[in-house]
């Protein structure tokens, strides 16, 4: 039982003497969802197997870690060799490979993928040094297992609670996190200090702070990672806050869709209240904090903190009028701080290390780092924790290794359903919260979805459409109606039966959503079709005046045409799915138009240039 | 108070208030659509979702809801601009859009508000057509039809039933463009606890909750040679009726009702108000006893079949202490199908009973398995007032030409204490008249008792009944009630009578009346009606009444006989809470 300060630095010297007399080879396994889906799990059973088989007992730990952010390379598999000095990251480990990669010392066998090191960089010291890659919220992210307070303990965990709660005045730790200019990582970019302080100077019997993991932007994972990978910076960044405020009980919002952390969680906190670290009088201090757990149902408004919080006391989950703000009126109608899994994750660091280290990293008006879920059609998919500043140049063609079989970039799209695309000019800008929202999109969470030229953007923002009509509310008329009619112009656009006004229709109705929407959700829905308008409106005249689309997606505009460059070789002919391919051998062939179906195949597996797509 | 400029003006507007009233005492409407509120009621249904009433506000980034956007000092507000003209007329382009717009066929034609916005605001095209959202329609009921096709999800309904109700039944079910209004798991009503007050279609704008129309089928009745058909009507229909005439509300038209339902054809014209004396002598003699006794008190009212319905759900462990007395209606009925049968020597089958109702649980009530003998029921048809006045206009009959007419003998004749069970508060008073007499065997000096009477949603008053100090009260709107009950439940309530009406302000105000938009003036109005007819009446005290002393010495013997508890007392089922 941790009951001082100096009894968690004891225990913290404690466990960092026992590791330097444990194993000096750590294995380290990434069994966060997303790997055990790519089968860590066999992985897993056989390096046990084989450590036991070999009697490497005493020479060899093995740690399922959360997720290291390799979805390119999962399952992923780090071997940290103390003995040597050296360390090795592999990828896509099967377990035949297990034997060779326990080969401890012996150099990387040939049949196992290395990852390149640029690409990840866990570092302990948690500079970047001018590597791609910095990593303040993924610290402990597949760095140490979850499951285990002690690991937590030993990379510092709770030092930043004791040092708050023991040597800080509530008022000096808000002050502090407005120091650094840490900024709402949930999508809006609200500055977390100035949240604080609102909920901070309301006097209330009972505060709460709430912890926003509801993450449901399509494609984005990062609240998942650090949720599954470093559960006790959560608490602990609640634990935090809840000093600075005044609350005494935090409630943890999660999507039941997780319940990988979900579990974690649990365990975090069992962990946490056995050791002292939450419950009454932490640290001897006379301050006591506690937290709860609430299911969320996967609704994605539900992200939206009004709409979260009728969540949590069991209504409908629908945003309602601001003000009151939570900050005066939230959960029950008390003072409530409602901050996103990656802010909170934040906050231990900053307290420990202080503002001006924190404010090292990124830009003046966006100080730290921000994690992004790197998806689409980009080499490398995965998990990236990069300073902000960084343009997203380098984030896609450095750290992502550019597009996927060579083709041409096209667009990124940040913010995911509420944000809008970015074009290949405008990739050199510095992202912040505020260049993105110039470029007319916005941070949001951190998807960040890769498209490239064989993407429609008309059809790209239908897909962002169709999302935002599943998952609003229906509360109030221009989200529940305009976004079904914006759906609607979009689909006729793909289907070649626009109207020759719809475009200044579209607009106009967009704007109108943005500006009478109650909520976040419905003001920013059409961001995706505005921004796509705006970036590539030659694909939309194309597809409203011509009836064609150049990217092929939109099957009703697309006609496949054999030209006189066809040889004959039936390739297509064979590979027809409906047989609408016609032709003899070393003859010219025809596509049968009305049995067509426009699926491409034949496009895509010509070699000699013959399929005409207009 | 404090300074806010709109549209250039400054106007002192009260702190707390919204723009939207701030607005109105510069004489500006702003349109609005779900909003809705009652004072008298404590009623403010400020969602804030339809965004007709988008103003805008310098400093703020997005069109503000007037209905519930507060002012604050200084604030600068527009509330014609082109940008806002612009998003108005957008938003009512999006719920038209997705609206059958059937208004000819419909219900709520020329009562709809979403008509008269779409008058007010002049569009003449749909900019935004396409699918229209397609929800199964609940016709599974005696009282009430949902369409959700025609719903703009006002969400006013919801708040009736939850806030004012506290049935708890309907809520936003299903997300984006197929969310709507709905039971858990959108079951019909009849299979939950709806105690179809009807307060959820008094409230909707639009034409998605209504009636049960049974109209025709009291056509069916009246052009059947093989059927007598007899008519009785609820004291506060008389008060409500004239205001679908264009008749300044507050006229009370019995007589030109009476001579209506005559040219309608009805056989006999008679009134509910015959049996709501009878109630009283029943009810009165109940009430006594237990008195007298000591036990089994408070005596809780039993005229109201909504409130029935709610108790017998929601607090099923109670359902010992609610009057055994039959609503006036069923006694109608009851007596009706016997003792009139009887005596004009047809069969009870083919005597068919309509009721005018100014509710629609009474279509409900009348449905009950055990009102009814042999299989008969006691009361066939029953219609609401707004029924009443469509089968008026159908017929061609003008209405305010006509001459006043009387009820028919013997069910037709009432004393003032049955006219004001109309109102909320009139049950206990009628009954008090009774009891105050029986009790002190002496005549009351006074048979106005002031204390009970008002809109108010709880009332208490303590009534001397010569040595007995009787502690009475109140309640109207099921959230009133419900709060009494639960006193009661909890011991921390003493009372000997509660008079409970589900509708707030009585039956004035029940679900079946013409609508009025939120007016509670025009209740007001309609309260007064009823208590000058009662002032107006030769007898004002129910066992005054000689038809009724002549019902009970020809057939029923005393209140309470055996004859009595047979015809005109019930009994009460828990049902589930769900």
């Amino acid at each position: 039982m941790i009951r001082t300060w100096e009894d968690l630095k004891r225990e913290t010297e404690r466990i960092r003497e026992a590791r330097r007399r444990g194993p000096p080879v750590q294995v380290l396994v990434s069994m966060g969802t997303c790997g055990i889906a790519a089968g860590t799990q066999p992985v897993l059973e056989a390096i046990r197997k084989t450590v036991a088989d070999r009697g490497l007992d005493r020479q060899v730990e093995v740690l399922q870690t959360g997720c290291m952010g390799l979805c390119h390379s999962e399952p992923s598999i780090e071997v940290l060799d103390r003995v040597n000095g050296r360390d090795y990251l592999y990828g896509l480990v099967t377990p035949q490979q297990v034997p060779a990669l326990l080969d401890i010392g012996a150099e990387p066998s040939k049949g196992l993928l290395s990852v390149p090191r640029s690409w990840y960089y866990p570092d302990d010291d948690e500079q970047s040094n001018g590597r791609p890659q910095a990593r303040l919220v993924l610290r402990n992210s597949g760095r140490i297992d979850p499951e285990r307070l002690d690991d937590y303990l030993e990379k510092d965990g709770y030092q930043a609670l004791a040092k708050a709660v023991v040597s800080m005045k509530p008022e000096e730790v808000v002050e502090l996190v407005a120091q650094s200019g840490l900024r709402g990582r949930g999508g809006g970019g609200f500055p977390t200090g100035k949240k604080w302080s609102f909920a901070a100077t309301v006097e209330a019997p009972e505060k709460f702070v709430v912890c926003n993991a509801d993450e449901g932007d399509p494609g984005a994972f990062m609240d998942r990672a650090v949720l599954e990978g470093d559960p006790h910076s959560v608490l602990e960044g609640m634990a935090i806050a809840g000093y600075a405020i005044g609350s005494r009980r935090g409630v943890i919002y999660i999507r039941a869709e997780y319940p990988l952390a979900v579990r974690r969680l649990f365990t975090a906190i069992d962990q946490a209240r056995k050791a002292g670290l939450l419950g009454r009088d932490l640290f001897g201090s006379g301050f006591g904090f506690d937290i709860e757990i609430k299911y969320g149902a996967g609704a994605f408004v539900c992200g939206e903190e009004t709409a979260l919080i009728h969540s949590v006391e069991g209504y409908r989950g629908e945003p309602t009028l601001k003000p009151p703000f939570p900050a005066v009126a939230g959960l029950w109608k008390r003072p409530t701080v409602v901050n996103n899994v990656e802010t909170l994750a934040n906050v231990p660091t900053i307290v420990r290390r202080g503002a001006a280290w924190f404010r090292g990293f990124g830009t003046p008006g966006s100080p730290g780092t921000k994690v992004f879920a790197l998806a689409g059609k980009i080499n490398k998919v995965g998990l990236v924790e990069v300073p902000m500043g960084m343009t997203l140049r380098q984030i896609v063609f450095d750290i992502g290794q550019g597009i996927k079989g060579g083709r041409r970039f096209k667009a990124v799209q940040t913010g995911g359903p509420s944000g809008g695309c970015i074009r290949e000019d405008e990739l050199d800008t510095p992202i912040d919260y505020d260049t993105l929202r110039n470029l007319g999109s916005m941070m949001g969470s951190g998807g960040m979805i890769v498209m490239d030229e064989d993407d429609c953007m008309v059809n790209v923002a239908k897909f962002f459409l169709e999302f935002t009509l599943d998952e609003s509310c229906g509360k109030c008329t221009p989200c529940r109606i305009g976004n079904k009619r914006l759906f609607e112009m979009l689909s006729r656009t793909c289907e070649g039966k626009a109207e020759p006004d719809i475009l200044q229709r579209l607009e106009t109705l967009s704007l109108v959503i943005k500006d009478t929407s109650l909520c976040g959700l419905g003001q920013t829905s059409p961001n995706p079709v505005l921004a796509t308008m705006r970036k590539f409106a030659d694909e939309y005249c194309e597809h409203v005046h011509d009836r064609r689309c150049r990217s092929g997606v939109c099957t009703a505009l697309v006609r496949y045409a054999i030209n006189e460059r066809c040889v004959g070789c039936t390739l297509c002919a064979r590979n027809c799915p409906v047989s609408c391919i016609a032709g003899e051998r070393k003859k010219r062939h025809v596509i049968d138009e009305a049995k067509c179906i426009r699926c491409g195949v034949c496009f895509q597996k010509c070699k000699f240039h013959a399929i005409d797509r207009v | 108070m404090i300074p806010v400029i709109i549209n250039g003006m400054t106007v002192q507007a009260r702190e707390g208030s919204t723009i939207l009233e701030a607005a109105r005492q510069l004489g500006i409407r702003i349109p609005t659509l779900c909003n809705f509120e009652m004072d008298a009621f404590g009623i403010k249904h400020r969602l804030g979702s339809c965004r007709i009433c988008v103003v805008e506000v310098q400093g703020r980034p997005n069109l503000a809801p007037a209905c519930s956007t507060p002012v604050m000092l200084g604030m600068h507000v527009y509330t014609n601009t082109m940008r806002v003209f612009n998003a108005r007329r957008t938003v009512l382009d999006l719920i038209l859009s997705n609206h059958p717009k059937e208004c000819l066929t419909c219900h709520k034609n020329l009562h709809c508000e979403l008509q008269a916005l779409a008058e007010e605001m002049g569009l003449l095209e749909i900019k935004y057509p396409g699918e229209k959202a397609q929800h199964p329609i609940d016709l599974a009921n005696e009282s009430i039809v949902r369409d959700m096709n025609k719903c703009i999800y006002c969400r006013r309904c919801e708040m009736a039933c939850n806030e004012v109700q506290t049935v708890g039944i309907l809520s936003g079910v299903d997300r984006g463009f197929m969310a709507t209004v709905a039971p858990t798991s959108k079951r019909p009503l009849a299979e939950t606890k709806c105690v179809f007050c009807g307060q959820c279609v008094a409230v909707c704008p639009v034409g998605a909750l209504n009636e049960v129309d049974r109209t025709y089928d009291v056509w069916v009745a009246l052009n059947d040679k093989s059927k007598t058909v007899i008519v009785q009507t609820a004291p506060a229909v008389r008060a409500a009726l004239g205001e679908e005439f264009n008749l300044s509300p507050g006229t009370s038209v019995t007589g030109k009702m009476v001579t209506a339902l005559r040219m309608l054809g009805f056989k006999g014209v008679f009134d509910t108000d015959f049996a709501a004396d009878l109630t009283i002598m029943e009810e009165g003699k109940e009430l006594v006893d237990r008195v007298r006794a000591n036990r089994n008190l408070p005596i809780l009212t039993s005229c109201c079949p909504g409130w029935v319905k709610f108790f017998e759900h929601q607090f099923p462990d109670l359902i010992h202490i609610p009057s055994s007395a039959k609503s006036p209606q069923q006694m109608f009925g009851a007596i009706a199908k016997s003792y009139y049968a009887k005596k004009i020597g047809v069969a009870p089958k083919d005597l068919v009973v309509v009721s005018v109702m100014p509710c629609l649980a009474k279509k409900y009530e009348a449905a009950r398995e055990e009102f009814r003998q042999d299989g008969v029921r006691d009361v066939d048809i029953v219609i609401s007032t707004r029924e009443l006045a469509r089968m008026i206009k159908e017929a061609g009959i003008q209405f305010a030409q006509l001459r006043n007419g009387n009820f028919d003998h013997p069910l037709g004749e009432s004393s003032g204490a049955a006219v004001i069970f109309g109102a909320s508060g009139g049950v206990l008073e009628a009954a008090l008249r009774t009891a105050a007499e029986t009790m002190t065997g002496q005549p009351l000096e006074q048979v106005d008792f002031e204390a009970v009477r008002g809109l108010s949603g709880i009332r208490e008053a303590t009534i001397s009944i010569g040595t007995l100090d009787l502690k009475a009260a109140i309640a109207s709107g099921l959230g009133n009630a419900r709060k009494l009950l639960e006193a009661i439940r909890a011991g921390k309530a003493h009372y000997h009578a509660i008079e409970i009406m589900a509708c707030p302000g009585g039956c004035l105000n029940g679900g079946g009346q013409p609508y009025i938009h939120g007016d509670v003036s025009i209740l007001e109005k309609r309260r007064q009606a009823i208590y000058d007819e009662d002032y107006g009446k030769a007898i004002r005290k129910s066992h005054e009444n000689p038809y009724i002393r002549r019902l009970y010495e020809e057939f029923l013997g005393c209140p309470g006989s055996e004859t009595a508890h047979r015809l005109l007392h019930t009994h009460y089922y828990g049902r589930p809470n769900t």
